[in-house]
């Protein structure tokens, strides 16, 4: 039997490490899984992590993609991330992204066809309030009544999602839509539209404000104040009063600061990528954030690269369903087994594997 | 507009068979939490016992085996929660997201034989007079086996919790691991035993889904269900008789919204579909709002991780 | 635009990408699904007209499809990537990945797509749709005759111009043989979620439907109706298997005729960009075999409208037809263009509720 022993601080190699054996681990695994379905393993992995970043022929369209696909999910994870430090767990970041999309997005259809350089500023603060007001309803519900906030603002996902739909079936429906359900196309307004600023790098302002949220995250963590006393509140509510920080405080900034990015993320998306307020447009990008989070340990640049790794296995995944017939399901059930090894191989950091010699732990 | 076109006894019929899934998985959920572990993969957990207990009940034509095999493999899945949360202290909430994503999807490969099958009938009670009795007969004697054990797992679970020692020494684990353990208790042991019956429990709702109310396998069937049921157990707080009116409640929502909208309520069926979801969300505030009795109930030691120095 | 071309030029060279290598020899057909190809519905008749035409061209064409594909931005990159790998053709099964297609097309000229259910079209996009509603007419033509309870429920996905022309088609066809009969509608807003189709059924069956008609994609419903010893019809494909006698006939969607010919003009190079929007004539709306529990005259005439309908004869929108408010739309023995049927937001005149928005 093996046992485990604490070191006496983290190991440093084993933290660069740890990612690597969980993706190698992974595609062990996955390639089983991958033979079984009756696909070759090694041509099944190489699609998966290696075209999509060298291929000769999709690289050069999948690598901006790449960046395209990550830039929502690691937005959100970032400002999530203060939040999971301090123990306070919004769970409901797809929410405020719908609600961001639907309140910039909405702006945006109000204003048009208004067309100015003005515009597009006021459509992202509108996103970002739309996210800000929606992760304020479990803040201030968490604060007034006590009522958990995880319940609070998983409830107000599905509230949001049916709100979405009341809005494209009825107000923000588009007049040449042929009554579908779904908006106007912000590709056809110019002053809204979240194009690609330099063209094929998949730079457009949602990436760009990923980068700058990475920097300040990573700044406000290690560097401020703020980054201290969300780490001491996450620690014990008691500590986190001696030290001066007020606990309401705490659970209105966290989860303010998620619900904005969330809704800049989900309005760069819907201005952007997809392009439409449509009820198609949730995809469940405010769940995969908080697993994103999480792989990247609850540290932006950590979260840079989680995202990053998580788009890949997507479009990768892509490429390879369709060229091997893999059923979607297997890359889903893939992206699982990587997640299940990239969370159990961290134990490395802090443990040491020891071969038991007696006793029960 | 005609409201007379709805019938309260089949309304509580149909809003019972709508709960039972997620009842049963917030149960489930309940003793795993009580016992200071947050699994938040019900949803995987379900999917996989719908699939499996789908694939049972074909293969031998009986849906109690079905429901069986179901919680089985439900339970199984969430062992790799149990391993990756208990033996390697990986992080609760994304080990349970990431067991809901890999849930999902080997789920979708399981059944992929399996869809456009239907599966054997599980026929409902049918007690001669009783049954057969106005009112009273449909609502308390002419459901299936399953809705009846689902009602009787909340005193089950009741039970054990309160007034068995072995229930109090899950809460205590619960409350707090480091004290339970100093009184020589197996902490991971019982979280394990904890998760695993949350993971059958789950299984068994969504075996329910696919064996009677739906009845049939798709991808992705369970469709927010476990999302629901982990709702319910805050709902609850934590409290085994409160979950099933919640559940209930849930569910009742649910399908009068459905019925308002057949009998001609004109408000736009996006509306009413958000009520399930804020009526929860005003319980809720009702009740944490008394902020002493609230917090009771709640396990300490919530999620947190727990390694035996000793 | 100059990448895109060097893109393409790597592409004619490349061998990394599995089955390149034979590109020049074959060509190769794209489909896209929303669903999973397992969901026996709408993604599932697809898939089946992709294994349709594998059979009719055999090694002259290799098929890739790709299920589960969310529109938006996810379904550009998908259809760009098989661009970019060489697809030829690719067939795009869903509304929503209108937009996509035609940004992906605008970037690949020399490569041909088909959009399903869309309405805009370029010189290498067309598009193709069913006149569902004539088979609306058929399935509204038994249940109107059958219901004894004279309530049809109607489970219905999203408030678009196809679901309401649906509804409208089944009642005036319901009301032709039986004015008394009453439509109850319940809006899901879902195409495809099992356990709230399943509701929804329960739901119109406890206020009286005898008949169940649906447009959204899982059997739920029909499963339902075999339990409660009611009638309901199969949806995009048979469904028999699911309700053995609750199955009156079914609507189902036969894409086979079309991929076919249009995988041949691709392979010929006669393919131009056109609008189809055929009806049961050509074999893109199938009826499914009536059931013996539909009386041997309602078959008759069930038969008959089919006919008629095949032949031109008879539309499913033929006046004296007035809208629910009572004002006129139609006058005796006119009518309705296709404009106006491929933007209907109203309801016919008759029907209770109001259409949601």
């Amino acid at each position: 039997m093996l046992r485990l022993e604490q070191r006496p601080e983290p190991s440093r190699a084993m933290q660069i490490a740890t990612p690597i054996i969980a993706v190698i681990a992974t595609m062990i695994a996955g390639g089983v899984m991958f033979a079984l379905l009756g696909s070759n393993p090694f041509t099944a992995i190489r699609i998966i992590f290696w075209d999509p970043i060298f291929n000769d022929v999709v690289a050069s369209y999948t690598r901006p993609q790449l960046l395209i696909k990550a830039a929502p999910l690691i937005l959100m994870a970032i400002g999530l991330s203060f939040g999971f430090r301090a123990n306070v767990w919004n769970i409901g970041a797809e929410g405020q992204f719908i609600m961001g999309a639907v309140v910039g997005g909405g702006t945006a259809l109000a204003l048009y066809p208004y067309e100015s350089f003005i515009v597009f500023p006021i459509i992202i603060v509108m996103g970002a309030v739309g996210g800000f007001l929606w992760a304020m309803i479990p803040a201030l519900l968490k604060i007034k009544f006590n009522a958990n906030e995880i319940l609070v603002s998983l409830m107000l996902v599905y509230v949001a999602a049916n709100f979405l739909s009341a809005m494209v079936t009825g107000p923000m429906k588009s007049p040449v839509g042929m009554g579908f359900p779904e908006s106007r196309n912000f590709n056809e307004y110019q002053s809204a539209f979240n194009s690609e600023l330099l063209s094929n790098t998949g730079l457009h302002f949602g990436v760009l404000a990923m980068m700058a949220a990475v920097v300040v995250g990573y700044i406000a963590l290690t560097r401020h104040l703020f980054g201290f006393q969300i780490r001491v509140a996450g620690q014990s509510a008691r500590a986190s009063r001696f030290a001066g920080v007020n606990p309401n405080l705490t659970i209105a900034l966290c989860l303010g600061i998620s619900g904005a990015l969330a809704g800049l993320a989900g309005l760069f998306e819907v201005t952007g990528p997809a392009s439409k307020l449509s009820t198609n447009f949730p995809l469940g990008y405010g769940f995969t954030a908080i697993i994103v989070a999480f792989l990247g340990r609850l540290n932006p640049i950590g979260i840079l690269f989680a995202g990053l790794l998580m788009s890949l296995t997507y479009i990768g995944g892509e490429l390879a369903q369709f060229q091997l017939q893999i059923p979607a399901a297997a890359i889903q059930a893939f992206q699982g087994m990587l997640l299940f090894f990239l969370l159990g191989v961290d134990i490395l950091i802090n443990f040491r594997v020891r071969l038991k010699t007696k006793g029960v732990a | 507009m005609d409201f007379s076109a709805i019938s309260p006894v089949a309304l509580i019929v149909s809003l019972m068979a709508a709960s039972t899934p997620i009842l049963l998985a917030a149960l489930g959920e309940l003793v795993v939490e009580k016992s200071g572990v947050l699994n938040l993969g019900v949803e995987g957990m379900m999917i996989i016992g719908a699939v499996c207990g789908f694939i049972a009940a074909v293969t031998t034509g009986s849906p109690w085996l079905g429901f069986v095999f179901g919680a089985i493999c439900g339970a199984l899945l969430s062992m790799i929660f149990a391993i990756l949360t208990q033996y390697l202290m990986a992080n609760q909430v994304a080990s349970g997201l990431g067991l809901t994503m890999f849930g999902l999807g080997f789920a979708a490969l399981l059944g992929h034989k399996y869809s456009g099958i239907k599966p054997p009938k599980f026929h409902s009670i049918d007690i001669p007079i009783l049954t057969d009795l106005p009112i009273v007969g449909p609502l308390l004697f002419g459901h299936d086996p399953m809705v009846y054990i689902s009602i009787l797992m909340v005193f089950v679970v009741w039970y054990f919790l309160n007034r068995t020692r072995a229930g109090l020494v899950l809460r205590a684990v619960g409350e707090n691991h480091d004290a339970a353990h100093a009184l020589g208790y197996k902490v991971i042991r019982i979280r394990i035993m904890a998760i695993g019956f949350g993971g059958a429990m789950a299984g068994m709702g969504g075996a329910y889904l696919s064996l009677v109310r739906v009845p049939q396998w798709t991808e992705g069937m369970t469709a927010g269900a476990g999302w629901i049921a982990l709702a319910l157990v805050v709902f609850a707080s934590w409290k085994p008789g409160r979950a099933l009116i919640g559940a209930y409640l849930f569910g009742g929502v649910t399908v009068l919204q459905l019925n308002l909208q057949a009998a001609g309520l004109s408000i736009s069926p996006a509306y009413l579909s958000m009520t399930p979801y804020l009526v929860t969300i005003i319980v809720l505030v009702i009740m944490s709002a008394d902020k002493a009795r609230a917090s009771l109930n709640a396990p300490a030691s919530l999620g947190k991780l727990f390694h035996a120095t000793t | 635009m100059n990448l895109i071309k060097t893109l393409l030029a790597g592409a004619a060279l490349a061998t990394g990408l599995a089955g390149a290598a034979t590109a020049q020899d074959k060509l190769k057909v794209g489909f896209i699904y929303v669903g999973p190809t397992g969901d026996f519905g709408w993604s599932y008749e697809h898939d089946q007209g992709r294994k349709a035409v594998v059979e009719a061209f055999g090694d002259k064409v290799e098929t890739s499809y790709q299920e589960s594909v969310p529109e938006g931005a996810d379904a550009e990159r998908v259809m760009t990537q098989m661009a970019l790998s060489g697809h030829k053709l690719i067939f795009t099964t869903s509304f929503g990945y209108m937009d996509p297609t035609l940004n992906v097309a605008k970037k690949f000229p020399d490569v041909k797509f088909e959009h399903a259910t869309g309405f805009k079209r370029a010189d290498n996009v067309s598009t193709y749709s069913a006149r569902f509603y004539e088979g609306r007419t058929v399935i509204g033509h038994i249940a109107g005759n059958m219901t004894k309870t004279n309530t049809i429920g109607y489970i219905a996905s999203f408030p678009i111009p196809e679901v309401i022309r649906g509804i409208n088609a089944s009642y005036l066809a319901a009301k032709a043989v039986n004015p008394d009969v009453k439509m109850k509608i319940v809006w899901v807003y879902t195409w495809f979620d099992p356990g709230k189709e399943a509701d929804a059924a329960n739901a119109l069956i406890g206020q009286g439907a005898d008949i169940i008609m649906q447009h959204t994609d899982s059997p739920a419903a029909m499963t339902i109706a075999e339990e409660k010893g009611i009638y309901a019809f199969g949806q995009a494909s048979d469904m028999k298997q699911f309700g053995p006698n609750a199955r009156l006939s079914s609507i189902i969607d036969n894409w086979s005729p079309y991929y076919i010919a249009r995988t041949k003009a691709v392979l010929d190079g006669t393919w131009t960009s056109t609008d189809t929007w055929d009806g049961i004539a050509p074999g893109m709306v199938g009826i499914g075999e009536f059931s013996d529990k539909v009386p041997a005259d309602v078959q008759a005439s069930a038969n008959a409208i089919i006919e008629k309908l095949k032949s031109g004869e008879m539309h499913s929108f033929t006046g004296p037809i007035n809208k629910q408010d009572g004002s006129a739309w139609l006058a005796d023995g006119e009518t309705a263009d296709d404009g106006t049927l491929a933007g209907m937001n109203f309801y016919v005149e008759g029907i209770d509720g109001d259409v949601p928005n």
